[in-house]
């Protein structure tokens, strides 16, 4: 991930910056053979050596490393925009952004560089805002120096003194309110070494809303000041909205890659107990600072807070990434995803191996599998349709949706669906097995096919797949365990 | 400046009117300053005075430019106005849009507020009599119940929705107990001595970082959060799509003698 950046992207005349380069690499090679001179000659406020715009990167997605070795001046613009987005499905929020996104976008640069903040208000936003860049040590973190009305631009410069990974956020009165409507963003200040080469980089901030109608009622939702004083949400989410980092926006990566999380936590209010499902983090830096701590499963990020995360992945699969305050994740929407594709390795996580009876009391367990039990009865269709309509609620309505409509762009729809209904196996290979990152049609259009296997029974499949093809306009035979059965054997 | 000099003294060789017509007059009283210095909520008197039913349009502010070309937008100074002073109008005696004719005014520096006033023979209300007039409950709004809680869940869903490209026209949104119309709900307004929470060092008011959680007559008053901190960013020549003003003038002698 870790980009060389060629200077003359950057400034005009590189050639007799190039030289002054080298002075300093020379200049710094000698300190280090002198015991008693300090390891470096910059010191945290040595005078920048050229300037430019800062890239800066909307979540997922994080800016390449700066690599200088000096200190530069960079130049950040920042604009505040008000507009309604989707915070859930059939739910809008007017969000207050940095740059039009939750979180804004990030800005990275190096320590001991001089940062050159442009804050701009747009004409037509109603509020006054401001930016507290806790990678600030003066007054407010910025917030004073830059208090601007609508329409206008504030500008103010800092120092990055410290490493780190630090959380920016609006700081006008009410300051809760501003928070909770979505204005936060990181700044990420590279150690001067640079952190560690990694295969992927990745940014991921979560954040509460507090809205009038209880989670999922849909509308335009305004802010509910009571619930935010009460420190009650109706939605935690990664990424500014549910499903802000699942389905197509999604983290991806392969099987090997060593991958880094820049994890926020914008709150206003939560704590997040950050967890990969079926990751160890390897390596974890607590609270976006120095310390290192190794072999990590949850790791608390604080409201304002950062932790960088690291780890490789061995097994391919859909790896949910939640607030294991875990309610959080299964109803407020606090769930992203990593998929990684790639080659199995049974050495390290086989998958299910069999399915077995367990009788307590009876020490000899009986398979359940089609060499020793006997054929599973046929049953009729309203008794699977039955069956099939709640295990489909419990397993699959929370991505494919009650309507069987799916989410347009991401989860593909199983009313009137091509893809489903035309397949010779009526479904059943998709159940068993699950969909691994392949891009399918359906319907003519085109998703990323991202299905977790769910590891259920003959049984259930066959429930399942006898509602999904009798709902929504749906028409078919019903479906009986032995075809399952039959398809899981092949 | 001149111009304004001979305004001002025009205005003084005006006879008042004694019920200032478009205006309401708003009985005294006894208020609790948002904004407080000390441990407790203090109190201050109000006095009787007149108060714009509506906040100006962009009709009425058409007149004022009309009678007064120093404030056509191709001549305004920088000092008295920003550059995007009416900059929603198509010229500078041409509101545009005919249906902004009945929008409150807004783009509008507190010097180019200040001076219509005047021109109208008043003055720009002081934020403490800005503040008693807009505290008074709505009578009706959206068949709503008329309690201080319900105005300010109101207001703060106003500042919830982005504002229209061409504002509602005033007295669209609700009238209070005072009579006064869109005191929340349609746009800010300027205030006489908006800038009177600076500090007198010009250093950083009351409302940032430390935010506001003390010094304050309510905390959960987010409404007032924001008018204050709006405020609190603005100079006297900066003009903003939705901060708009309306005007007020003192009770004349002989009125308060009748009373």
């Amino acid at each position: 991930m870790k980009k060389a950046h060629n200077p003359q992207r950057f400034r005009p005349g590189a050639a007799g910056h190039a030289f002054i380069t080298l002075a300093t690499v020379v200049f710094l090679s000698a300190g280090c053979n002198d015991a008693v001179a300090p390891a470096n000659f910059l010191t945290d406020t040595t005078s920048a050596f050229g300037e430019y715009n800062a890239e800066l990167a909307h979540a997922p997605s994080v800016p390449p490393a700066p690599t200088f070795g000096h200190p530069e001046k960079v130049i950040v613009h920042l604009e505040v925009v008000e507009k309604v987005m989707q915070l859930a499905d059939g739910v809008n929020y007017t969000y207050w952004t940095f740059g039009g996104s939750v979180p804004g976008p990030m800005i990275r640069v190096t320590a001991g560089d001089e940062v050159e903040m442009h804050l701009s208000n747009d004409p037509n936003n109603k509020m006054p805002h401001n930016i507290d860049l806790h990678a600030v040590c003066g007054p407010g973190g910025g917030a004073e120096a830059t208090l601007t009305v609508p329409g206008h631009t504030s500008i103010f410069s800092f120092r990055a003194l410290k490493p780190g990974l630090y959380v920016y956020h609006c700081a006008t009165a009410p300051v809760g309110m501003h928070i909770a409507n979505g204005m936060y963003g990181m700044i990420l200040v590279d150690p001067k070494e640079g952190y560690p080469a990694v295969d992927k980089e990745f940014y991921l901030m979560q954040g509460e809303f507090y809205t009038k109608g209880k989670n999922g009622q849909p509308g335009l939702q305004p802010f509910d000041m009571d619930k935010a004083i009460k420190e009650q949400p109706e939605y935690v989410v990664f990424n500014g909205s549910v499903g802000g980092a699942t389905g197509t926006h999604a983290l991806r990566a392969k099987v090997g890659d060593r991958i880094r999380i820049f994890v926020g936590n914008g709150g206003p209010n939560l704590v997040s107990s950050f967890h990969i499902i079926g990751q160890i983090f390897d390596r974890v830096y607590e609270e976006g600072g120095n310390e290192v701590h190794e072999n990590i499963q949850t790791t608390v990020i604080p409201a304002g807070g950062s932790a960088i995360v690291e780890f490789t992945c061995r097994e391919p699969g859909v790896y949910s990434i939640v607030d294991h305050s875990i309610f959080r994740a299964f109803n407020k929407g606090a769930l992203a995803q990593l998929v990684v594709t790639g080659p199995a390795d049974k050495t390290v996580y086989s998958g299910k191996i069999k399915d077995e009876l367990f009788q307590p009391g009876n020490p000899v367990a009986q398979s359940d599998e089609e060499t020793a039990g006997p054929p599973a009865p046929d049953l009729p269709e309203e008794v699977r349709y039955k069956s099939g309509h709640q295990l489909f609620d419990m397993n699959c309505s929370a991505c494919h949706q009650n309507s069987g409509l799916g989410m347009p762009g991401a989860i593909p729809p199983l009313a009137k669906s091509d893809f489903l209904m035309n397949r010779s196996d009526k479904g059943i290979g998709v159940l068993l097995n699950g969909i691994d990152g392949e891009a399918i049609s359906v319907n003519g259009k085109p998703f990323q096919g991202v299905m977790p296997n769910l590891h259920l029974s003959d049984q259930q499949i066959a429930d399942i797949l006898t509602y999904v093809r009798n709902s929504w306009g749906n028409k078919s035979p019903v479906i009986q365990e032995k075809e399952v059965r039959k398809i899981r054997n092949q | 400046m001149k111009t304004l000099v001979a305004l001002s003294l025009l205005c003084c060789s005006m006879r008042l009117p004694a019920q200032p017509s478009g205006m309401v007059r708003i009985p005294g009283g006894v208020f609790t300053p948002f904004l407080q210095t000390g441990a407790r909520p203090s109190k201050i008197t109000v006095a009787d005075f007149y108060l714009d039913k509506h906040a100006v349009t962009n009709a009425e502010f058409l007149q004022f430019v009309r009678a007064n070309p120093s404030w056509k937008r191709s001549c305004v100074t920088r000092i008295f106005a920003d550059s995007n002073y009416l900059q929603h109008w198509a010229g500078d005696l041409d509101i545009g849009d005919p249906r902004a004719a009945n929008s409150p005014v807004t783009n509008i520096s507190w010097f180019a507020a200040d001076a219509y006033c005047r021109w109208k023979g008043n003055r720009l209300p002081t934020m403490t009599e800005w503040e008693y007039a807009a505290g008074a409950a709505p009578v009706h709004y959206k068949g709503r119940a008329n309690t201080r809680h319900d105005l300010s869940r109101l207001i703060l869903e106003w500042y919830d929705h982005p504002a229209p490209s061409i504002l509602p026209p005033v007295m669209s949104t609700y009238r209070n107990s005072f009579g006064l119309y869109d005191m929340h709900g349609l746009v800010w307004e300027w205030v006489e001595d908006f800038n009177s929470i600076l500090p007198a060092n010009g250093g950083p008011g009351p409302f940032v970082c430390g935010a506001g959680s003390i010094g304050t007559a309510n905390k959960e008053d987010y409404a007032a959060y924001m008018r204050f901190a709006l405020r609190q960013s603005l100079r006297a020549e900066y003009t903003v799509r939705t901060l708009g003003f309306r005007c007020a003038r003192d009770i004349a002698p002989r009125d308060i003698v009748k009373k």
